[in-house]
């Protein structure tokens, strides 16, 4: 077996024991990287010095029994919108093109105390707004399982970065489906985590509210193993939950007997890739021989999702982006008169026409008359979806469903149609206006060879049930 | 003027509370350091970077609250105020809109004119911006964070007020209050403290409010006052040549005693308000409230009882010194170490009052301790001293903070009481002016006091007039 092909789990284990040092991982993923980034472009920057020199300095403290962790030595890499000290976090905008933060995430921070290495910074959709990873400033990533189709997004870079082997396990976020969707097209298993579970220090805000890190990774353990790692109160964050429940590896049990599990007929209806309904459904069925008890039931609301999420996550972002205007940091247009120009052509030049498109759609959501019709009315839905949420966790310990209602497109075809592609994110979004945590597992592929991923819904703090589902689906063997 | 108008004013005070940090971060709130210090990745809106409630702000807000017999939300939120300047690092000021932290108060104010109540209308929290410096020299502007994530609260009045004695009596008011409170220095020249006047003018006699105008700059009482009186002529002149006032924005010129438009209401902008998501609300108990109320210190009219309760001061120079958080507890100090309130209260009340008049100085900037006051006493008491001398060194106490034992020794101040060696003084100076002497034997009472005059200078001040005197008397017989 080389290398490459461990998880991120047996390469810790190897290294542990002696049989593999942490430069010899790190050397061999920046081999990789040197390798497919040519098609695959799944990082904006790759830090080889500083890969190298921390593989070293971590190597030293597992020789002295300082660091001990599953993850120590395994190489990373970071979405580039978490901060990183000294090393560019772009967030794939023209507008941060030269941005070296001061200081560094406090999710990277903890990835860094659990000994693992981080080799660079993803490519994203800009500002996390996106479904393909197309709006990147800084050219499109491509799908490792095929060239011709887009990795998902916005986590797409972390995600194609995992599936190409450029990396163990990565840290995405996810605001409205932005690790999940790419997850599942591109094959890996990825995890929203309950909001505030992950510090969002250092993160830079697309939606505030519904923002969270979490973990990438080629298996159901790396992951739980990673979001153990990253996991922690932050009083820097004041929407951290402190909580006692972290130790998510030990909710790696095959086992769902008696497990209830129910399916929203919202999420199989109208819009859904048949091939995608299928392995869905035979998913659920495994789960069901595997023991658990499966239903479908009616979720409702689940279409003023993404209406309710556009305005909140867009408002958010209209305020959230309003720093990047060329006074601190960032790009500043070469030539203005006085202020007013300075911020207008800045902004201008600086932002793709995505994240113009949600300023502008924030900004009106926001604005003196409209803000009771839209934003509040946007808050309000969003308190009826968590209300709903609430009643089917009164009945089920897991709502399972699909990602996203197709496999990846191909290249070029979701910008076309803005409104269609936020379409695509029916099933997604309502995992973070409820506040909830849900993971992707991959559940089979299309006719074209392309994953498909299923969605493990849980209650807040209830991480551990779809860890358990998901892993106990994933020894099945039948996702493959 | 054929008709008769009346003035309606409302006041938005904002005051910078004396918390050691900012806000929403960890550093230091000190004024002065060099540009850009006193700043981090939260108060310079790095991305990334999150607000966390420092809870001395809610604390210092309550307090004052609760002194303005307001009403808690004891579920409150912040709010982001969203407009560009470069002063503003996140291009939003954190504030609160929708839920305030208090709200329908009122204080009471005293004029001539009687007693009154001034309705408060909220008092929110919010953070301060940084300072743009103007390089004209070099044609550019330069940013300094250190103010940014200043805390402050502000405090909307009610439109209560009628002309400006009530505007000054109700910031007044105020100022001490909070400065009772310990939650701020509330100086206005150095913006600790800062007031916007809301004024309209109505024909007296009708309910409906007039057009208002926002008057901003105004950097003491005295412009206050000034602006009030200016904008009240304007608005009234406008009406009176049948022409309407415009809602407006307008910025008070101190130097040129006018005001100019800096924008109208059409021009105002949108501020697309909406809560805060970085930050969960404020949800206060009844038992931090309990905590906060029990907490509350002495305040002005509990501290003049007192003072003329045990004490025993006259009730003109309690409230005096009660006019003054820091003078009352230099007061308390002092009197705590001497046991003498009377002889401190004089000294206060004379030589304090007189040098700050001097100096054109506030009784908060007096700096000295109150144990060279203490001591200072002491020495008059036991009669090391006389009264003329201990003026020079309460002067000397109250610019150098000089400890008074020390300095008498060093400046050998100390009273002659060897009364041989002043009867060789007095009869030296008999010796010296025969006239005088004659003079007095002939029935001049005042050669005595020429006589006596220049024993004291030939002591150097050093004696008691009422001894040298006493005796003066024996030796002439």
């Amino acid at each position: 077996m080389s290398i490459l092909n461990m998880t991120a789990l047996e390469l810790g284990r190897k290294i542990k024991s002696g049989d593999i040092t942490a430069p010899e991982a790190a050397r061999a993923v920046l081999e990789q990287i040197k390798t497919q980034e040519p098609v695959i472009h799944a990082y904006v920057t790759v830090d080889q010095e500083g890969a190298l020199e921390r593989a070293a300095g971590v190597q030293e403290k597992i020789r002295r029994g300082e660091l001990t962790g599953p993850l120590a030595g395994v190489p990373v890499a970071v979405k580039d919108n978490l901060c990183t000290k000294g090393l560019l976090t772009t967030c794939s905008s023209n507008i941060l093109y030269n941005f070296v933060p001061a200081y560094t995430a406090q999710a990277v921070l903890n990835l860094e105390d659990a000994g693992a290495v981080v080799v660079g910074k993803t490519n994203m959709d800009e500002f996390a707004m996106g479904s393909t990873t197309e709006t990147s400033a800084f050219g499109v990533t491509r799908n490792p399982r095929n060239p011709d189709h887009v990795p998902g997004g916005s986590s797409g870079g972390s995600c194609a970065a995992v599936a190409a082997e450029e990396c163990f396990c990565a840290l995405g976020s996810d605001t409205g489906g932005s690790i999940r969707q790419p997850g599942s097209y591109c094959g890996v298993t990825g995890i929203k985590p309950t909001y505030g579970t992950v510090s969002r220090y250092g993160l830079i805000a697309y939606g505030s509210s519904l923002d969270q890190v979490g973990p990438i990774a080629k298996d159901v353990s790396d992951c739980a193993a990673l979001l153990e790692a990253i996991a922690s109160y932050d009083r820097k964050d004041s929407t951290s939950i402190p909580r006692k429940d972290l130790d998510f590896t030990g909710a790696l049990v095959d086992d769902v007997r008696g497990m209830k599990i129910g399916i929203p007929r919202d999420y199989l209806g109208e819009g859904l890739d048949d091939e995608v309904r299928a392995a869905v459904l035979k998913a659920a069925q495994v789960l069901k021989d595997r023991g658990a008890v499966v239903e479908e039931f009616d979720l409702s609301l689940a279409e003023y999702a993404i209406p309710a999420y556009y305005v909140i996550a867009s408002a958010e972002a209209s305020s959230n982006l309003s720093r990047f205007d060329g006074v601190k940091y960032g790009l500043r247009a070469e030539e203005y008169e006085g202020l007013h120009q300075m911020y207008k052509k800045s902004r201008s030049q600086g932002f793709g026409p995505e994240v113009k498109r949600r300023i502008m759609l924030g900004s009106f959501v926001l604005s003196s008359g409209y803000y009771d019709a839209y934003y509040l009315k946007a808050l309000r839905t969003k308190a009826l979806i968590k209300k709903a949420f609430d009643k089917a966790f009164a009945d089920y310990d897991v709502i399972l469903g699909p990602v996203a209602p197709t496999t990846a497109p191909k290249l070029g075809e979701s910008l076309q149609d803005p409104l269609k592609m936020y379409l695509g994110d029916i099933y997604t979004v309502s995992v973070n206006l409820a506040g909830i945590p849900a993971m992707t597992v991959p559940c089979g592929q299309d006719s074209k060879g392309l994953p498909i991923g299923l969605q493990l819904m849980g209650d807040c703090f209830q991480e551990k049930k779809i860890i358990r589902a998901a892993y106990t689906f994933e020894q099945t063997g039948e996702g493959r | 003027m054929s008709r008769q108008y009346e003035t309606v004013i409302g006041l938005e005070v904002h005051v910078e509370l004396a918390t050691k940090t900012k806000i929403f971060c960890g550093c230091s709130t000190e004024f002065g350091g060099a540009p850009n210090t006193h700043t981090c990745p939260v108060c310079t809106g790095m991305p990334g970077s999150l607000p966390v409630l420092n809870r001395q702000v809610v604390e210092y807000a309550l307090a004052v609250g609760l002194a303005a017999n307001c009403q808690i939300n004891q579920y409150c939120k912040f709010d982001r105020k969203n407009y560009f300047y470069p002063d503003n690092p996140q291009n939003y000021q954190i504030s609160q809109l929708y839920l305030p932290i208090c709200h329908d108060g009122w204080v009471e104010i005293d004029t001539a004119a009687g007693r009154k109540k001034v309705g408060i209308h909220e008092i929110h929290m919010e953070e301060d911006a940084g300072k743009l410096i103007h390089d004209e020299w070099e044609d550019c502007s330069l940013v300094d964070y250190n103010r940014s994530g200043v805390p402050l609260i502000e405090i909307v009045s009610e439109p209560d007020m009628r002309n400006a004695e009530e505007v000054i009596a109700y910031l007044e008011k105020l100022r001490l209050m909070i400065q009772y409170l310990g939650a701020s220095d509330c100086k206005l020249q150095e913006g600790s403290m800062r007031a916007d006047v809301n004024l309209s003018v109505r024909e007296a006699g009708t309910a409906q409010m007039g057009t208002r105008t926002e008057m901003k700059n105004l950097n003491s009482f005295k412009a206050i006052a000034r602006a009030i009186e200016g904008e009240r002529k304007r608005q009234i002149e406008l009406l009176e040549d049948g022409k309407k006032v415009v809602q407006e924005t307008r910025r008070w010129d101190d130097n040129k005693e006018n005001s100019y438009a800096m924008r109208s209401k059409e021009d105002a902008q949108d501020y697309r308000y909406f809560p805060d998501p970085d930050l969960t609300p404020v949800v206060i108990s009844d038992e931090w409230i309990q905590e906060i109320r029990d907490r509350q210190p002495e305040m002005y009219t509990e501290k003049v009882a007192r003072y003329q309760e045990e004490f025993q001061i006259p009730e003109y120079d309690a409230r005096l010194l009660a006019s003054s958080k820091h003078m009352a507890d230099v007061f308390e100090e002092t009197t705590a170490l001497c046991k003498k309130p009377k002889e401190v209260s004089n000294w206060l009340m004379v030589e304090a009052m007189r040098l700050l008049k001097d100096r054109g100085q506030d009784p908060e900037d007096m700096a000295f301790s109150p144990g060279n006051l203490a001591k200072l006493i002491r020495l008059v008491e036991s009669a090391a001293i006389n009264r003329t001398v201990a003026k020079t060194v309460f002067e000397e106490i109250f610019v150098n903070d000089i400890d008074p034992e020390t300095y008498v020794e060093e400046k050998g101040l100390r009273m002659v009481s060897d009364q041989g060696a002043l009867k060789k003084v007095i009869q030296e100076i008999l010796a010296a002016n025969p006239q005088s002497v004659a003079d007095y034997r002939g029935g001049k009472e005042k050669a005595m006091g020429f006589l006596v005059g220049q024993t004291m200078r030939a002591m150097k001040g050093k004696a008691d007039p009422a001894a040298v005197n006493k005796l003066m008397r024996e030796l002439l017989g």
